[in-house]
């Protein structure tokens, strides 16, 4: 039989409210994907009224004021606060992005908050990325060269070169695009996702890298790459304004001509 | 007490901390076949390194002349001779090839026309020993520490190196000798305590810029390994000379590289005047980062800020054009674009002095061994503690860091420091049998902070200790406010003993995470201000209104703190190392420093 439902232990029930103190004047609604593994209970959506007076423009400010002042069990990772680390990725407003460098004010009405889709939750709007830092790993992101560089200087690339690998090798590894990806949800146990094939794509468009071929034989797979059906999710949900699609696109691109 | 059973692991050499410092001590380990866990609170590539900018120095000479010498030559100037000579010989003379290592490892470098990695101006960085500006900062664009981060960490994985990731260390195992015997460890995953015994541990746990209201510095910068240190009984050193960079944005806090500058941006006040023309004729715009951010806090002093409360200062880069600007500068492009709303390719970016870097930390030697003042002698090393990156103080920066210099000083001293393990140690020497209590003293502390019931939350005791800092302890500082902030933040500290922890769970509990950080937190801010209160001089970035010049017959040492509790330090003093390592280099002799 079909499962229509999800399982009774996951299902979403409304949480708490907590209003705003009286006399706050510029409140807002957030309204917070809330799991406590140690309760035995089931997830919730607990309510938060924030007063923005005095409180940071960003959300990941909204979410610190929360843990500050009204709720502090409230869970969440963060860190650089500038959009450079990954760590506070999660999605709000039915987007994934950064906490940190999304703007309270860009979003209209209530902001409804939940950890990164379709990934396991340890607590509250931490997902466990084991997984996802497993297929980054698996991809071999390291240099490898057979030539021994020259022993006291630098490997020549020229500038053109450089600008390939640019772009890919920002990734902040965040993982907002692997868990917007549609093919990713269904197959992320044999699909590697738009992150770790950006990273491949990283390796495979730069010049010092002398393991293209291997590479490729790698991604050469029908789940491992083919899984990407070019939904372009990733891409349109990069925080860094990345584009792993295209990178996709390139890497079969690249195994059409190896094979003609 | 079955709570706190503890799971138990063995290694050769167990690495806390995994931001540049420490990926590479951990694969340089790994690599000589050392077994060696790497234990973090956040997955490596969250570390803070991730968020440096404008580059790394070596005098590689790829833009024009240059010289490890006259790189020594401005790192000892720029320290206001507070830096230790020798390990400042040391880091320049090994950064042409650290980072040449870097690039082999595949750093995605900018590049030169001929294809070498491109190096730009940085503040304080000149040739011939002060006569021409040098280029001698390297860089990926302006995100360089990512470029590095990542780099590393990849190594990190090639090398197959062993992690413990979303573990929060509590503290250090310290035996009857005064020996380092290994590190407790909370899972942040399951609320377990791990217990990790090892011939040697290395502190690569960064700075405390958070001891701060407004901070360049992440969320996670809380000095936990300065404070495992404190809670041993050992002292830390120079721990008043904290870095205020001049250009965080304003309000935010987030940096704008001194890369900027470096380009060719400048800074101007509310008159529309280059004011530094006036303070630093020389150098102007690149002066060193303590010059530079004194001379924005006098204008803005003398009512010469920019801005409806003349209260901050802009910073200029729409001259460069949107080419250079996409080219080199992108990440500041979008950071000021984020959070300050400008658009550098036509408006100037609002910016403040902000708390960046703490030069001070755990006092080291050149090969990361941990040192303190023992029975007469001020360089004797506690066994089985070494110390790298910005918790360690070696010390390179002394009363000053010039910038581009702490991404060289994390790798060049990482290296050094599994260098050191590898000529002085075996892998898999026999561990001697801990103590029965080895490791209560984390439990103790664990147990009474997730217990907490007190008044007083987490954040509220938190905020008091930040503001008070950042009013009491800044860019100018007199004896009259620094003891006042003593005095209140002992009062603060008192109050930590009513902290209120609330969340009671074992899994990911991060109020019980941040309440055991506020405590280091609290331990490091003490010593800052304390000693701030003790060094009765100007130096570097200690500038006390009340003692205006530098004082080389009394205060050129290291100062050594000890915190025992709220109202207890104690202070000592380490001579600073005025000689160089080698003949390969003269000594440099302190002078006036002008820029």
């Amino acid at each position: 039989m079909a499962q229509f439902r999800l399982p009774p232990n996951s299902r979403i029930r409304k949480g708490r409210h907590f209003a705003a103190p009286e006399g706050a004047g510029n409140v807002r609604r957030f309204v917070i994907y809330r799991y406590d593994p140690d309760s035995g209970e089931n997830p919730r959506m607990d309510t938060y009224d924030v007063n923005m007076d005095g409180c940071g423009p960003m959300v990941l400010d909204v979410l610190i004021k929360i843990k500050n002042e009204i709720d502090p069990t409230l869970t969440f990772r963060r860190s650089c606060r500038e959009g450079i680390c990954g760590s506070c990725a999660m999605n709000i407003d039915g987007g994934n992005t950064l906490a940190c460098t999304k703007a309270a004010d860009s979003i209209s009405g209530d902001v409804s908050i939940y950890p990164l889709p379709h990934m396991s939750v340890v607590k509250d709007l931490v997902p466990d990325l084991t997984n996802f830092y497993a297929q980054y790993a698996s991809i071999r992101p390291w240099l490898q060269a057979r030539t021994p560089p020259p022993p006291d200087r630098e490997r020549l690339q020229s500038k053109e070169e450089q600008e390939l690998i640019d772009e890919p090798a920002a990734c902040i590894l965040c993982a907002c695009c692997s868990t917007s990806c549609p093919s990713y949800w269904w197959n992320s146990d044999r699909y590697l996702g738009p992150a770790a094939l950006l990273a491949a794509y990283r390796w495979l468009v730069d010049s010092r890298d002398e393991a293209k071929g291997e590479r490729l034989d790698e991604l050469e797979d029908p789940f491992r790459l083919y899984r990407c059906h070019t939904i372009m999710n990733c891409t349109n949900t990069c925080p860094k304004g990345l584009n792993p699609a295209r990178a996709i696109a390139e890497t079969k691109k690249m195994l059409l001509e190896r094979r003609h | 007490m079955s709570d706190y059973e503890f799971v138990d692991h063995s290694h050769d050499v167990v690495v806390i901390g995994a931001g540049g410092a420490g990926l590479r001590s951990t694969f340089g380990l790994a690599q000589a076949g050392f077994t060696t866990a790497c234990i973090t609170k956040v997955f490596p590539t969250r570390s803070h390194t991730v968020a440096a900018q404008g580059g790394i120095s070596a005098a590689l000479g790829n833009m024009g002349v240059d010289d490890w010498r006259w790189h020594m030559y401005d790192t000892v100037k720029g320290s206001d001779w507070l830096g230790d000579q020798d390990a400042i010989e040391y880091m320049c003379k090994e950064a042409p090839d650290a980072v040449i290592e870097l690039e082999h490892y595949g750093v995605p470098f900018s590049r030169t026309e001929q294809g070498l990695i491109y190096q730009r101006p940085f503040g304080g960085m000149t040739t011939h020993f002060g006569e021409g500006i040098a280029q001698r900062t390297c860089a990926a664009a302006d995100r360089t520490g990512h470029a590095i981060l990542h780099t590393l960490y990849q190594q990190s994985l090639k090398h197959d190196a062993e992690f413990y990731i979303e573990y929060f260390a509590i503290d250090l195992i310290m035996d009857d000798t005064g020996a380092c015997r290994g590190v407790v460890a909370l899972d942040l995953a399951t609320g377990r305590l791990h217990r990790f015994r090892a011939h040697q541990v290395i502190l690569a746990t960064g700075g405390y810029g958070r001891a701060y209201f407004s901070c360049t510095s992440a969320h996670t910068c809380t000095g936990d390994g300065n404070a495992m240190v404190l809670r041993a009984g050992l002292p830390l050193q120079d721990m008043e000379f904290v870095q205020f960079h001049p250009t965080g944005i304003y309000g935010a806090g987030c940096l704008i590289t001194e890369g900027v500058r470096g380009e060719g941006g400048y800074l101007t006040n509310g008159d529309g005047e280059r004011f530094m023309e006036r303070y630093a004729p020389n150098a102007k715009d690149l002066a060193s980062r303590d010059v530079v951010s004194r001379s924005m806090t006098i204008e803005i002093r003398e009512g010469r800020g920019v801005g409806r409360d003349k209260d901050h200062i802009h910073l200029h880069l729409e001259h460069l054009g949107p080419e250079v600007i996409e080219e080199r500068l992108p990440g500041i492009a979008e950071s000021a674009r984020i959070f300050a709303g400008v658009d550098v390719t036509r408006s100037p970016i609002p910016v403040l002095p902000t708390v960046h870097y703490n030069m001070g930390g755990i006092p080291t030697n050149y090969l990361g061994e941990v040192v303190t003042l023992k029975d007469g002698d001020p360089e004797s090393a506690v066994p089985g503690l070494m110390a790298v990156g910005e918790a360690a103080c070696v010390s390179v920066h002394g009363a000053n860091r010039l910038g581009s210099n702490s991404l060289l000083d994390l790798v060049v001293f990482g290296r050094a420091a599994a260098k050191h393990c590898a000529a002085t140690m075996q892998p898999g020497a026999r561990h001697a049998p801990l103590s029965s209590d080895a490791g209560q003293n984390s439990v103790d502390r664990l147990d009474r902070l997730r217990n907490a019931r007190g008044s007083r939350p987490t954040s509220e005791i938190r905020l008091e200790m930040q503001k008070l800092m950042q009013n009491h302890a800044a860019v100018f500082r007199t004896g009259e406010t620094l003891e006042e902030g003593a005095q209140l933040l002992r009062k603060t500290y008192a109050s930590f003993d009513d902290v209120a922890v609330s969340d009671r769970s074992l899994v990911w509990n991060t109020d019980l995470v941040e309440t055991l950080e506020l405590e280091n937190l609290l331990q490091n801010a003490v010593a800052t201000i304390e000693s701030a209160a003790n060094r009765k001089e100007s130096r570097g970035a200690h500038a006390r209104e009340d003692y205006p010049e530098r004082d080389d017959e009394n205060w050129m040492k290291h100062t050594l703190c000890w915190v025992g509790g709220p109202g207890t330090v104690c202070f000592d003093y380490r001579p600073v190392h005025r000689e160089t390592l080698t003949d390969e280099v003269e000594a440099i002799p302190p002078k006036a420093r002008v820029y």
